[in-house]
């Protein structure tokens, strides 16, 4: 069994969180679920997603914040054109995404690279590289 | 004789399964049958014209109808011979759709030839049919309404104010019902005590009504236009005419209790107001609490009242009255949590019921709460809903709404207030619902879908922990809560067993009262004159009690605006070149309906109710019943059994309150059964004689059933006891023939029992078919000396 999701005041304080960032009503969905059928990146995603919006509502930050989903959406609007609720999801994965980059974890240490790369890769490449892996 | 039939296409539920070119066929040529028709949709306006105009064109003298149920449209086509001048028990229906079509559609032949013995069946009755006329009683404008909630008041004042007499009679002191505790209603957030209190204050003020509360209704005899009522009324002891409600009486009151007002979260004294908008407006005395009145022990409040309105010698007073109609509404019963200990409702003191949220909210509101529930809060739907452990698997319509109006109110309240609402469907149905429920969410109130399996209550803090699945997701759930609110459902109120025994009501298969037609007679019942309204019949929210309220004083004002109501001649009556004089059915009818007239008996239409009991113990055939003549019955036995062929028969007499019903109500849910069985209507099953029953295993009948009414809800409550004497004469004679009893089989069933229907006759046919016919020889010999073996030798 996967771990027990304890309702705590943080995790209310993460959905308000995102809720705020978004500027939208979380809460309101319905788990009608044609985001999730709509969506051209779903095949790529590990959650759907409804189930972003659900695990929001429910505050699993540590869950949503490790997935891929927030990453491959693309921003499509298909989404947010279908949903009877009127929510737009390509903003709830931006929120997400603003969360994960704020907590500013680098993946790549320049000084732990190797002297052969560094000098292959070109400098534009290693800019881009430090802005997207971050977080 | 000229006979026109005609043969109902209904639009494809018949024709779409029977072959209708092959009932015509077979039709043609039958003896008196003038011409044989069909029509897409007889009784659509061109097709009742069709008929119409044959009747005068043709000189048809009779009709016979093979269509729907005549449950269904046979008021219609009654209508339309007396539109075309005869009378309207000249005609009858086979029904061919609910007992044909809707139940062997899987076996389109069988279907047919049974289409075809129906038809033949109703030809047969027919031609013995007489030219009857109605007849009728008188009604005034009478009505006894039961139980005053919001369903009780509506009905009252629509009727009062149409002029018509209204006694009302509620048995708590105050008038109002549920409504009364309630805060603000969904999905408008009126506040409930503002909407009501008006509607209450309007009761005694109108010259029509004439409240009884503190009342019980003791016992309800005769019928539509004349039921006879006696109530018990209760003393409150104070008289509220004097009563000023000031309260002194109460202050001195030593006496303590939990007031269930306010959901037993705070007290009131033995001396009480019921509640702050009660109608009657007074204290009332409540004797099995106080501390003595007979003898007098304490005597307090009767010390303290400066208005002299206590009175301690008054005892329980007997008030009887008449009316025409009656209006049940007395309306639900909160399922007790306590039921479903899991929950630990009534152990932690944090677990509370809907109701009690209610008054906590009113209370807050006046800035007095009863109970400090927290910021973070739970509720639990379904709570005695749908859940077939406790024998509820029904939806009470009302929780989901309520709960999202509490966690709104309670939001709006205290914004930061974290509230979750546990679900296994949120059911937001009515107009501006759904709208309500987006409002919920946008106040943030969090919706997850599961039903909480238990609750713990944490020792030390008092806080209740909830443990669930999140089943969108699959993840268990587990979280403390400060309250936690258990969104329970309703049953009907405790009284129904009583009430709807004492007037004969049905009651469906959740326990609530039901309705004479699903569809469209909601708010009438299988009695005549006897009205629903309100949550009895089913659980419904306040807009929906207030129409059907007014939909039940409508239906009533209808009948009686009539001045008389019309009965069909269902009557017995003498032969009297046939009776002998005997006298022995004098004593039989439990109505005493018949006596002695010279030298033949003679039947008190006044007194006869029609059961037909009576005819069981006429040896000579003198005694008959109209509309169900014992050559009538002959006659559709005989065409139902004689051409069977090879087929196995199982003959069903089906009573016309229950049995019958069921059958249609078996067409409807499309329930399929054996199609080797035919159905006769009987008016009740105590119609059904040895000499009947004989007759039809001599025709050839391989098994007979005998379905009626159980006796608490039957019209006829001596109908099963002459029955089963009846079957236990013919039990002996089979035997004596030396053939099976089983083959005759008499039970009751209630109208929801539509497996049990279909199993009935699944399991006498496969005793047909094991049993195999009945030789001649024995089938022969069973009519031999028939008087000497139903009657004995006791009449010569
Ligand atoms: C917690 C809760 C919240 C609700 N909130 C809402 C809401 O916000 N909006 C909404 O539309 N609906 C709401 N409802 C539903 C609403 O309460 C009902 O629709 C309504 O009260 C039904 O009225 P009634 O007259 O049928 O029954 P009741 O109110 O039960 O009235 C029946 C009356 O008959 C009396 N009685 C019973 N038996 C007898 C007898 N044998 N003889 C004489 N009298 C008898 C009873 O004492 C009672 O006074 C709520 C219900 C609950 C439980
Ligand atoms: S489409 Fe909208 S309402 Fe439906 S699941 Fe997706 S976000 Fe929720
Ligand atoms: S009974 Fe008398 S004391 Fe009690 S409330 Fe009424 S008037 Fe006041
Ligand atoms: S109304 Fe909602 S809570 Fe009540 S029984 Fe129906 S589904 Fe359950
Ligand atoms: S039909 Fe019933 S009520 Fe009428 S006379 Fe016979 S036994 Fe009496």
């Amino acid at each position: 069994m996967s771990k027990m999701i304890d309702l705590s005041k943080e995790a209310d304080e993460f959905l308000k969180k995102i809720e705020e960032l978004s500027g939208e009503k979380i809460t309101s969905c319905i788990q009608c679920g044609i985001c999730s059928g709509s969506c051209p990146m779903i095949n790529e995603m590990d959650l759907t997603p409804a189930q972003i919006m659900l695990m929001t509502l429910l505050g699993q930050k540590e869950e949503l914040l490790k997935s891929k989903s927030i990453w491959i959406c693309a921003s499509c609007y298909t989404c947010t054109v279908r949903c009877p609720r009127e929510l737009d999801l390509s903003k709830v994965a931006e929120a997400l995404r603003q969360v994960k980059l704020r907590l500013s974890i680098d993946r790549i240490d320049i000084n732990k690279m190797d002297k052969a790369d560094l000098e292959e890769l070109p400098p534009i490449a290693l800019v881009s590289a430090f802005r997207k892996f971050t977080g | 004789m000229r006979i026109g039939v005609y043969v109902c296409h209904c639009g494809g539920n018949i024709s779409e399964v029977v072959n209708i070119d092959e009932v015509l066929n077979s039709l043609k040529n039958e003896h008196d049958v003038a011409f044989v028709k069909d029509h897409e949709h007889l009784c659509s306006k061109e097709g009742q014209e069709i008929i119409f105009n044959d009747i005068q064109e043709y000189k048809l003298d009779k009709i016979t109808i093979a269509a729907c149920s005549p449950q269904f449209q046979g008021p219609t086509f009654k209508t339309l011979m007396e539109r075309a001048g005869l009378s309207p028990y000249l005609m009858e229906m086979a029904n061919i759709r609910e007992q044909s079509a809707w139940v062997h559609y899987d076996d389109h032949k069988k279907a047919t030839d049974k289409a075809k013995e129906l038809t033949k069946m109703a030809i047969a009755k027919v031609r013995y049919n007489e030219p009857l006329s109605k007849y009728s009683i008188d009604i005034g404008k009478r009505t006894l309404i039961i139980g005053a909630g919001i369903a009780g008041i509506q009905a009252a004042l629509d009727l009062a104010d149409s002029g018509i007499k209204v006694y009302l009679v509620e048995k708590d002191p105050s008038i109002g019902g549920h409504m009364a505790q309630l805060s603000r209603t969904f999905p408008t957030e009126d506040c409930s005590a503002c909407i009501l209190s008006p509607k209450m204050a309007d009761v005694p003020e109108n010259p029509n009504i004439e409240l009884l509360t503190y009342g019980e209704i003791k016992d309800v005899s005769g019928y539509l236009g004349n039921f006879h009522i006696t109530v018990n009324r209760k003393p409150t002891y104070v008289d509220a005419e004097k009563c000023t409600a000031c309260g002194d009486c109460a202050d001195v009151c030593p006496v303590e209790l939990l007031n269930e007002y306010d959901g037993n979260l705070a007290t009131r004294k033995a001396i009480y107001l019921p509640t702050k908008i009660a109608v009657p407006h007074s204290y009332v005395l409540d004797t099995e609490h106080c501390l003595g009145l007979n003898p007098l022990a304490c005597g307090k409040c009767q010390e303290v009242c400066k208005a002299d309105a206590i009175n301690y010698d008054l005892y329980e007073e007997e008030i009887e009255f008449d009316v025409d109609t009656i209006i049940v509404a007395t309306g639900f019963e909160l399922f007790d949590a306590k039921e479903k200990p899991e929950y630990g409702f009534g152990k932690f003191k944090n677990v509370i019921d809907g109701m009690q949220m209610e008054r906590i909210i009113v209370s807050s509101a006046e800035g007095n709460p009863l109970k400090d529930i927290g910021k973070k809060i739970a509720y639990i739907q379904c709570i005695g809903s749908r859940d077939k452990q406790i024998g509820r698997p029904y939806c009470s319509r009302i929780c989901c709404m309520y709960a999202i109006k509490q966690a709104n109110l309670l939001k709006k309240g205290m914004p930061d207030r974290d509230i979750y609402i546990f679900y296994i469907d949120i059911r937001a149905f009515g107009k501006g619902f759904e709208e309500y429920y987006n409002t919920a969410q946008e106040n943030g109130v969090k919706f997850i879908r599961g039903k909480v399996a238990e609750l713990m209550e944490n020792p030390d803090t008092g806080k209740i922990i909830v443990k669930a699945e999140d089943t969108l997701n699959r993840q268990m759930i587990e979280t403390e809560f400060d309250t936690v609110v258990l969104s329970v459902g309703i049953g009907p109120s405790k009284t129904t067993e009583n009430i709807s025994n004492m007037l004969k009501l049905a009651r469906s298969s959740d326990g609530f009262l039901q309705e004479a037609h699903p569809k469209f007679k909601p708010v009438d019942t299988l009695v005549p004159g006897i009205f629903l309204a309100g949550t009895i019949q089913g659980p419904k929210d306040i807009p929906d009690t207030v129409s059907q309220a007014s939909g039940s004083a409508a239906r009533a004002i209808r009948l009686m605006n009539q001045g008389e109501y019309f009965f069909d001649p269902l009557l017995a009556f003498v032969d009297e070149e046939k009776c002998d004089g005997c006298g022995l059915c004098v004593d039989h009818c439990p109505y005493n309906a018949i006596s002695m007239a010279g030298k033949t008996a003679e039947v008190n239409t006044a007194f006869c109710s029609g059961c037909g009991s009576c005819i069981s113990y006429c040896p000579k055939d003198a005694l008959d019943l109209h509309l169900y003549t014992n050559k009538q019955l002959l006659e559709q036995i005989k065409e139902a059994v004689i051409n069977k062929g090879d087929e196995p028969r199982v003959l069903v007499f089906a009573d016309d309150m229950t049995a019958y019903r069921l059958a249609d109500n078996v067409g409807n849910a499309k329930g399929i059964y054996s199609p080797y069985s035919r159905i006769i209507k009987v008016p009740s099953s105590c119609r059904v004689t040895p000499k009947l029953l004989l007759q039809a295993f001599h025709y050839g009948a391989d098994s007979v059933l005998i379905l009626g009414t159980e006796t608490k809800s039957s019209p006829y409550p001596h109908c099963q006891e002459e029955i089963e004497r009846s079957v236990k004469i013919v039990h002996n004679i089979l035997k004596e023939n030396e053939i099976s009893d089983k083959r005759l089989f008499n039970t009751t069933i209630v109208t929801v029992m539509i497996k049990k229907f279909s199993g009935i006759i699944n399991t006498y046919t496969d005793l047909a078919k094991t049993l195999g016919p009945i030789p001649l020889e024995k089938r022969e010999k069973l009519l031999k000396d028939l008087g000497k073996k139903i009657f004995g030798g006791s009449h010569e």
